[in-house]
């Protein structure tokens, strides 16, 4: 209790005070470099103090761009647009393939078209509150506040945004928020803006500012004198082991959500290039944040290779219900009766019943805990009991089939090859998957890495989403950083370079790095095992949803994290690659990704185990409210986990990036009322 | 379900291709084409770890190199013919989304890459496709830089007019219709992109220059000429239909009557 009002501002002085030098200790090695001011001016601020490159010297200069999706496509096109030299590379046949294309329901932008009350601050605060208040207020700002100029530039560039017939825009709700700012293209969204952003890069590329690289696998940074300066990549139709020089690297490689072998993520995403930047000293941040998305079809056997996401959006019309009754229950999974045959009555709406605020619109982390909850008390509807149903009847009814075809045709279409069941006639049966990554390489407010000359954009980094990302921000973010934050920061390091001359790919760090990459692959091939690849890779995917999934405690945590262990040594001792390098060898690129997913699975395991804490994703079981909810311990984990890399089979050290909330109250998530 | 695969495999592009001969057992009808490939591939790699078998000198040729990627048919990425159609016996599917229950047990199922002049083979049944690439780069864009552009909102567009431009703007550039094609034709890839840009007013300035350039190209890189006989619209996965090419050879015309 205070006395006086003096007394208590002295006394919260000191307490700020006290509190700045901690987190200045703390943070020795993490500059975030947020500018100073008011929320609002920040980036505008910012954005005038930081250097420019001119044209002349432009020219002169060279990017390495890794990764053709939203954020690598959109960054390759405008840093080629602006006259920079640009080298873009992609493991895909096509730049157009990379997995940002799979994107189904929308994108994000707080244009407030639907006069529903939207506003920058709106989606700010939804996207930090969808996160549990585990990302960055300043960063999160600026996406928001960048978000319009996204639209006004898809549509220049002829993306067919749904419309209304008036002709303007057409927007839907998506989990996470109580207004309407999704923007879509039937449920391709991902691909139109990917196109887009292809059709952008394809331009740069025919006038000669970007030369692209498919087929071509980044597996180690080069690094002179403490900055990135280069890569080493596999050629993957020769084999040959290539190198390419630049005056700065930006990595837009994606996620690391094929750790879990099972998930939504295309079969060649992967961790790797990520990985060989922790290795060269780039700090890896929040690695245990993985989104798990609800809606995706049930898992149907062992001899499965991937699982497929059912769009977020469909939440906007279809309803998740599971029985009431346990014999319901028990004739559905012996297949005497059809779902559409138990009545109303019988159904338990259950996301309905706990958060009547938000209805089936949770966040995904909610509604995903919540199809677990149902399924571990026995109401999981399919053979296995690890499905809930997604209806449209009673959307069906109120507006029509065409009505729901035109929304979600596509989708319908998808899921009835897929199943065999018709979703107009009968429900969806849904469960939770692996879909999303938001931790990823720690970043300053330039999107630089700890390292210089290496920037991190899109899923790669892991400043926006805190422990949770909200639905449809995905591409928003990707392509926030690739068209509009990005190129004008990275002129920022540029400006210092412009009398260095071009890498010269003879130096010895070149020579170095390459003969590590060739003596692993070498490795590889020489161990002869009995085990496959994806054997191995199987194996290391049940460990990580068994204990580093949907729940998570210590003694699971410790036990994944030594069976991650004896995996990776078994895997270096009795692995099987066929084949050769010079040649196109998938098994090949296989194993050098899953090598890296064995050592991210532990570094994964770790930081969950560290995080003492439940928020978002992260949902550690010691940690919850008495009706199941997450439980955020604000005051001991109110930070970035910053991983460094400190060798092979030695612990990393863990630095902390404190989080400020200057701008938003912490409050627990309700989306109850 | 049990199954014979005869499946095309060539070392690289200059090697000449043989096809071979598979079993595979209980193959599950819930399974995906790829799924039940990559059961054929961890079999294949069985044998050839198998240090007697490689005594005796059973040389395995190794797992079937074929291209894919998202498995939910939107990256455009997996490539198969199979029993003599692109994408299999089911009608609008890629490969990654067709599944075994579309076959009956005891089947005898033939596979081959994409064989176009334009799309020379890899290896197996993975086959470069860069010249789509290269007829996009012709002139498959908007010149618009970033930055600067008007609301996304001051220019209404016919809601008739978008939702066309969206079925052109599906094509997932797989090459389905090439493959199909008897002349080899990549008629309908690039019509669905000039067709696409085309019906929106942000595409009309370049409309002439885009239908001229991105033509040229795909002559150049050496696919057929387009004979109407429609193959490429049944085949496609995407629905894309040979209005769009109608679109594209007006787009043309009016181009060349206006040089």
């Amino acid at each position: 209790m205070k006395f006086c009002a003096p007394c208590g501002m002295i006394e919260n002085y000191l307490y700020l005070w006290a509190k700045i030098q901690y987190n200045n200790k703390m943070a020795e090695k993490l500059i975030s470099k947020i500018p100073e001011g008011p929320l609002s001016e920040k980036w505008t601020k910012h954005k005038s103090q930081i250097r420019v490159v001119s044209p002349g010297n432009k020219r002169k200069l060279e990017i390495i761009v890794i990764g053709t999706g939203l954020g690598g496509a959109s960054a390759a096109a405008t840093l080629g647009e602006l006259g920079y030299n640009v080298k873009v590379f992609c493991i895909s046949d096509s730049p157009r393939r990379a997995h940002s294309i799979a994107a189904q329901g929308g994108i994000n932008a707080a244009k407030n078209y639907q006069n529903d009350n939207d506003s920058v601050y709106r989606l700010f605060y939804d996207t930090i509150k969808g996160g549990d208040y585990r990302s960055r207020e300043a960063n999160v700002y600026r996406l928001a506040e960048v978000s319009n100029l996204i639209i006004d530039q898809c549509v220049a560039q002829g993306v067919p945004f749904a419309r209304d017939y008036g002709g303007l825009l057409d927007n839907r709700s998506f989990g996470g928020a109580q207004v309407s700012r999704t923007f879509y293209a039937r449920g391709q969204t991902g691909q139109q803006l990917l196109l887009g952003a292809y059709a952008s890069l394809n331009r740069a590329i025919s006038k000669g500012n970007v030369k692209s690289y498919p087929r071509h696998e980044m597996l180690d940074l080069v690094m002179i004198d403490g900055e990135a300066r280069g890569i080493i990549a596999r050629n993957l139709v020769t084999g040959e082991i290539e190198r390419f020089g630049a005056h700065a690297v930006v990595l837009a490689s994606g996620g690391y959500g094929n750790t879990y072998f099972l998930s939504t993520n295309a079969m060649n995403s992967n961790g790797s290039a990520a990985w060989q930047c922790y290795k060269k000293g780039a700090f890896f941040a929040n690695p245990c944040f993985a989104q798990i998305h609800p809606t995706c079809i049930p898992v149907h056997g062992d001899q499965q290779s991937k699982l497929t996401l059912m769009s977020e959006s469909l939440r906007n019309d279809g309803r998740i219900w599971v029985p009431k009754k346990k014999e319901d229950v028990m004739k559905l999974r012996k297949g005497e009766i059809k779902a559409s045959q138990i009545p109303e009555e019988d159904r338990d709406y259950y996301l309905e019943r706990r958060y009547p605020a938000f209805g089936n619109l949770v966040p995904r982390d909610v509604a995903s805990r919540a199809a677990k909850e149902r399924c571990d008390a026995g109401y999981g509807v399919n053979e296995h009991g690890l499905a809930v149903f997604l209806d449209f009847k009673s959307a069906i009814e109120r507006l029509g089939k065409d009505v729901i075809e035109a929304r979600y045709g596509n989708l319908f279409q998808m899921y009835e090859k897929i199943t065999d069941v018709n979703p107009y006639e009968e429900p969806m049966m849904i469960y939770p998957a692996i879909h999303y990554t938001m931790g990823g390489l720690w970043v300053d407010y330039n999107l630089q890495t700890t390292i210089p000359g290496l920037y991190a954009i899109g899923e790669a980094n892991f400043s926006d989403h805190g422990g949770n990302r909200l639905g449809a921000s995905a591409l928003m973010q990707g392509l926030a950083d690739g068209y509009f934050i990005l190129p004008y920061t990275i002129g920022d390091y540029l400006a210092s370079k412009i009398q260095v001359p071009k890498t010269d790919t003879s130096h010895p760090a070149f020579d170095e790095a390459e003969k590590a990459v060739k003596d692993k692959i070498n490795k590889l091939f020489s161990i002869k095992g009995k085990e496959s690849v994806d054997s191995i890779h199987k194996r290391l995917g049940h460990i990580m949803w068994e204990y580093v999934g949907m729940a998570r405690n210590e003694e699971g945590l410790k036990k994944a994290i030594t069976e991650i262990r004896a995996l990776r040594e078994e895997f270096w001792k009795n692995v099987y690659v066929p084949g050769e390098n010079g040649e196109f060898n998938p098994e090949i690129e296989k194993a050098l990704r899953v090598a890296d997913f064995l050592e991210i699975g532990e570094l994964m395991a770790l930081d969950a185990l560290n995080r003492k804490e439940s928020c978002g994703g992260h949902f550690r079981v010691e940690m919850q409210t008495e009706d199941g909810e997450t439980k955020r311990d604000d005051e001991n984990y109110m930070y970035v986990s910053a991983w460094e890399y400190k060798g092979a089979n030695v612990e990393p050290e863990l630095h902390k990036e404190p989080l400020v909330f200057e701008n938003i109250k912490i409050a627990t998530r309700n989306y109850k009322d | 379900m049990d199954l014979t695969l005869k499946v095309w495999r060539q070392k690289n592009a200059k090697a000449k291709g043989h096809f071979e001969t598979y079993k595979v057992k209980n193959i599950s009808p819930d399974s995906s084409f790829l799924e039940m490939l990559d059961i054929l591939n961890e079999q294949l790699i069985e044998e050839g770890m198998d240090p007697v078998a490689v005594e005796k000198g059973c040389k395995s040729s190794g797992p079937v190199a074929f291209d894919h990627d998202c498995r939910e048919g939107i990256c455009g990425m997996c490539s198969l013919y199979i029993n003599g159609r692109a994408h299999g016996p089911d009608d609008e599917v890629t490969t990654c989304q067709l599944h075994m229950r579309k076959f009956h047990d005891g089947d005898t199922i033939t596979i081959e890459p994409w064989r176009s002049a334009a799309f020379p083979v890899i290896k197996d049944l993975v086959v470069n496709r860069q010249a789509f690439d290269q007829i996009l780069q012709a002139g498959g864009f908007i010149s618009v830089n970033t930055g600067g552009a008007p609301d996304a909102n001051a220019i209404p567009i016919p809601k008739k007019n978008a939702d066309e431009s969206m079925d052109a703007a599906a094509c997932i550039g797989c090459g389905a219709c090439v493959a199909t094609c008897k002349n080899g034709s990549a008629m309908l890839f690039v019509a669905a992109r000039v067709s696409s840009l085309a019906l929106l007013p942000q595409g009309k300035p370049e409309a002439a220059r885009r239908a001229k350039a991105m033509v040229a190209k795909m002559d150049e890189l050496g696919f057929g000429a387009c004979t109407n006989t429609r193959a490429c619209e049944m085949e496609c996965p995407k629905h894309i239909t040979v209005s769009h090419i109608a679109r594209l050879n007006r787009e043309y015309l009016k181009a060349k009557f206006k040089d």
